[in-house]
């Protein structure tokens, strides 16, 4: 027999699927991974910037919880991010990736914006905010829908739809302010005699309350309801959905009305509650962070509170740290990258395990 | 009796997660034999072979080549040892001929000559009896030359041992019979045959021992002369089990489903129905023959409002109305509208009939979630249906909410069965319902199919196991190419005459469709 000495090597290990966690081990699992990734980047932190990685990470904890302002900050981001993520939910539950949800809610600000700044003053306030309100809503789920009916007519792909309208909108919004700003800046300054009523004197109170109450809502409407049920049927198996009998393409472009209603919605709650002007950087990337938001809650939105509220830990924390000690903003996404590689990396040993090859039996 | 030992596997083991494939697997393979390997789905016996194949490598134990010890991790390592296996799925490239899949990936440090391969194959072909023509393409090729491709594949490699992973379950019995011929002459050339089945029949008159897996363990290896059929099932099972099937005569049967001449094209324009006309009545099972990918799937998707069809009429006679509807090319929304009581066992249970990651209460809800005003969702009709389920036809789960992929193939069908019977149908159409169950499951599906007979039910049933459709039905309809060949009576049939129903009246032009659609 020929012989090789090569393959005389027994593999080292194999990985093997687990079919089943318990919820103890997934979180032990989660825990290790957050603390190696806090060691690995404090090495890294300390291996560049020969300082304490502790100080850093105290920083970056200030942050975030250091006053009752940054507090404030902080819950504000934790309302939009979390918004947007409970937008793109239903859609990509559906196996539908809308990658639009930048666009959609640009778009929904930009409503808002448009009414504030052409019937601002001309209608009592109160009917402003219901015609913000209404228009806001139905421009980001007519952003949301153009793909979905195309990909219900023509299947054309919805990812790259989306994410083309992104640009179309980005586009809208610079020519409006181009219109709208007539001092030539380029810059829409703040109208803040118009918008969303102020609650306890803040600017952000209304949006946790609105989006406490939509992420209770999401979740029941997921869960419970028989569109939600639909929604995970299409999205698990269209091939099912249709042999039951449901209408596939009608899930499609509703659903999608929805996940463009909610980035809308969020539209609305930026312009016309916090920012009260609007830019091109309004959203600021925040539709493709929901995305991360929402798979890694698994779409159960009330994990997604968990997840969103990390990353907006991480953006801020990291933020701060780059003020305090004067380093590059560069090191702070260095250090939210390691810690979301070593999070969403764990994932693996949730669902697989590595066995080793056990010692060799004596035969004979 | 000379016996040379060619391969022995001593303490094999083999786990993937919590699922223990093989334990403790001790098999020997003597030259010049050819050796069974009977089991149930699941019993390990792919797994077992794929590790001799080099597919995955063992967790413990030895693989002793020719008395060396041999680690083969790839493939590759297995033609060196001269192991080769041929899968159930064919791995050919399709514009390419016989010869130059065989020559694929063969690097031997000669140059290459394809009209050497031709000859050589052409010589292997002659050798053993294969009825090859080198130069043809696999995609104008019938399902048993690609087969046929695929043994030589592993002849020419230099093979002295091969394994053949169910070979005759795409095959018609005439083909069965030639495989068969050929493999007796490559067993007297020296060559040692490892056949994976868990056909009893083929068992017996093929092979010369036959090892038994249950449960991923070997119970037993023997001469196969010297047992029995209700033996080898009794090993395999684990205890006793009548394989009687109960045919009771129909009672008063009517005309339930009329279709007459449905045609059908698919989305490349190839005709997949033709012309096809034929009359289910209550009380009766209707059986549909056919060689895989001949048209089944098209016509029960058809009739159920999955599949368009370009003419002809799906009559449907309501039992309540005495009224006739006609199905043709309605949705299966508003075939329920109309109060037609159609259920459909798909066969793609886990994508097309069930979602494997919903858990049994939510796949017996989706026959039902659309019940009432109310936009939210009652779950608790469907969760005391599937404890009646789980109940009545014993799925084994730990409970009604796990995910049905998590399920085996038995128990994942007892689901889909019992939801489609749940909702009481007049009309029951199954495709190959006892595809991967264990013998235990496949009895207690036919029980359930003939129980629904009884009752009144047309019952349209689409099988491959001959043997069972004889058992089974009242009526065979036997379908090739999209066209109906014949329509035989179920207790006079010959297993043969289907054989021949299966494969005849179909030139040549149709023949090469009907292939390519197998393929899909």
């Amino acid at each position: 027999m020929q012989k090789n000495e090569n393959s005389r090597h027994e593999p080292l290990f194999h990985i093997a699927k687990r079919s089943s966690v318990s919820m103890k081990k997934a979180i032990a699992v989660r825990a290790i991974a957050i603390v190696a990734a806090l060691l690995v980047a404090g090495v890294f932190i300390f291996a560049i910037t020969k300082r304490n990685p502790i100080e850093i990470y105290k920083q970056m904890f200030l942050g975030v919880f250091g006053s009752a302002h940054r507090i404030t900050k902080a819950l504000k981001s934790l309302a939009i991010l979390l918004c947007i993520s409970l937008a793109v939910t239903p859609a990509f539950k559906m196996k539908f990736w809308n990658c639009g949800a930048e666009g959609q809610a640009l778009i929904g600000g930009l409503a808002c914006a448009a009414c504030m700044f052409y019937i601002g003053g001309s209608v009592p306030k109160w009917l402003l905010v219901i015609i913000m309100t209404v228009t806001s809503i139905l421009a980001g789920a007519i952003w949301a829908v153009i793909p979905a009916l195309f990909k219900a007519k023509w299947n054309t792909n919805e990812t790259l739809f989306t994410l083309m309208m992104n640009y179309v909108a980005t586009s809208l919004v610079a020519f409006f302010i181009k219109c709208w700003a007539k001092d030539g800046s380029g810059i829409l300054r703040p109208m803040t005699e118009y918008g969303l009523p102020q609650l306890a004197n803040t600017d952000y109170l209304l949006a946790v309350i609105v989006v406490t109450l939509l992420t209770v809502a999401t979740y029941i409407y997921m869960k419970y309801s028989k569109h939600g049920y639909e929604i995970t049927v299409v999205g698990e198996s269209e091939n099912t959905a249709r042999y039951i009998g449901i209408n596939v393409k009608k899930v499609i472009i509703r659903t999608m009305l929805l996940s463009g209603a909610i980035c809308g919605l969020c539209g609305l709650l930026l312009v016309g509650g916090i920012d009260k002007t609007i830019s091109t950087e309004t959203i600021g990337g925040q539709g493709f962070t929901a995305i991360m938001v929402s798979w890694l809650g698994k779409f159960n939105p009330i994990f997604m509170i968990l997840t969103s509220f990390l990353i907006v830990f991480l953006q801020v924390g990291t933020k701060q740290v780059s003020t305090s000690f004067r380093i590059d903003t560069s090191l702070a996404d260095i250090t939210t990258a390691i810690i979301l590689f070593f999070i969403i990396g764990c994932e693996f040993f949730i669902n697989y395990k590595i066995m080793f090859r056990k010692k060799e039996k004596e035969v004979k | 009796m000379n016996k040379e030992v060619a391969i022995e596997l001593r303490r094999i083991t083999k786990t993937f997660g919590n699922v223990v494939a093989n334990k403790d697997v001790d098999l020997t393979v003597y030259k010049g034999e050819i050796l069974a390997i009977l089991g149930e789905n699941g019993s390990g016996k792919t797994t077992l072979m794929n590790m001799i194949a080099g597919i995955y490598y063992p967790d413990e134990g030895h693989i002793i080549v020719g008395g060396e010890e041999a680690v083969i991790k790839s493939p590759k390592d297995a033609f060196r040892y001269k192991i080769g296996m041929i899968h159930q799925h064919f791995k050919l490239v399709d514009v390419f001929t016989a010869s130059e899949n065989v020559i694929l990936g063969v690097n031997d440090g000669s140059k290459y000559r394809l009209s050497d391969v031709n000859e050589r194959v052409a010589a292997i072909a002659e050798k053993y009896g294969f009825i090859i023509n080198p130069k043809k393409k696999i995609h104008e090729m019938s399902v048993s030359e690609k087969q046929t491709v695929e043994i030589i594949k592993v002849l020419y490699r230099g093979a002295d041992i091969l394994i053949l992973d169910e070979p005759t379950a795409v095959l018609t019995p005439q083909e069965t019979e030639k495989l068969f011929a050929v493999l007796r002459k490559m067993k007297e050339d020296g060559k040692s045959i490892i056949i994976i089945t868990h056909k009893m029949h083929e068992v017996l008159s093929i092979s010369d021992r036959v090892a038994v897996l249950r449960k991923g363990e070997h119970i037993a290896t023997v001469n196969t002369a010297e047992t029995s059929e209700a033996e080898l099932t009794e090993m395999m099972v684990g205890k006793k089990i009548s394989l009687n099937i109960n045919r009771p005569e129909p009672k008063n049967p009517c005309e339930r489903l009329v279709v007459s001449n449905i045609s059908s094209v698919d989305s490349e324009g190839v005709q997949v129905l033709d012309d096809i006309s034929f009359t289910a009545f209550s009380g009766e099972i209707l059986g549909i023959a056919g060689i895989a990918g001949s048209g089944q799937r098209e016509l029960l998707e058809s009739i159920a409002g999955l599949y368009p069809i370009t003419s002809g009429e799906i009559m449907y006679n309501n039992p309540a109305s005495g009224e006739m509807e006609n199905l043709r090319n309605k949705t299966p929304m508003q075939i329920r509208d109309l109060g037609v009581r159609l259920s459909f066992v798909p066969e793609d249970r886990l994508g097309m009939g069930l979602v494997g990651n919903m858990g049994i209460t939510d796949n017996i809800m989706l026959r039902s979630y659309t019940k009432g005003k109310s936009m939210f969702l009652d779950r608790i009709p469907p969760k005391n249906l599937a404890k009646e389920i789980i109940k009545s036809l014993e799925v084994s789960t730990p409970d009604e909410e796990t995910p049905v992929r998590r399920l085996s193939g038995g128990n994942v069908q007892k689901v889909l069965v019992g939801r489609e019977i749940a909702s009481a149908p007049s009309v029951l159409m199954a495709a190959y319902p006892v595809r991967g169950l264990d013998i235990n499951s496949s009895y207690m599906i036919y029980n359930l199919l003939t129980q629904q007979k009884e009752n009144g039910v047309a019952v349209i049933f689409v099988g491959e196991d001959l043997d069972v459709l004889t058992e089974l039905c009242d009526r065979i309809l036997v379908i090739n190419g999209g066209k109906i060949t014949g329509i035989l009576d179920g207790r006079t049939a010959k297993k043969e005459e289907i054989g021949l129903l299966m494969t005849k009246h179909v030139s040549s032009a149709e023949a090469k469709e009907d292939e390519s659609n197998a393929e899909k």
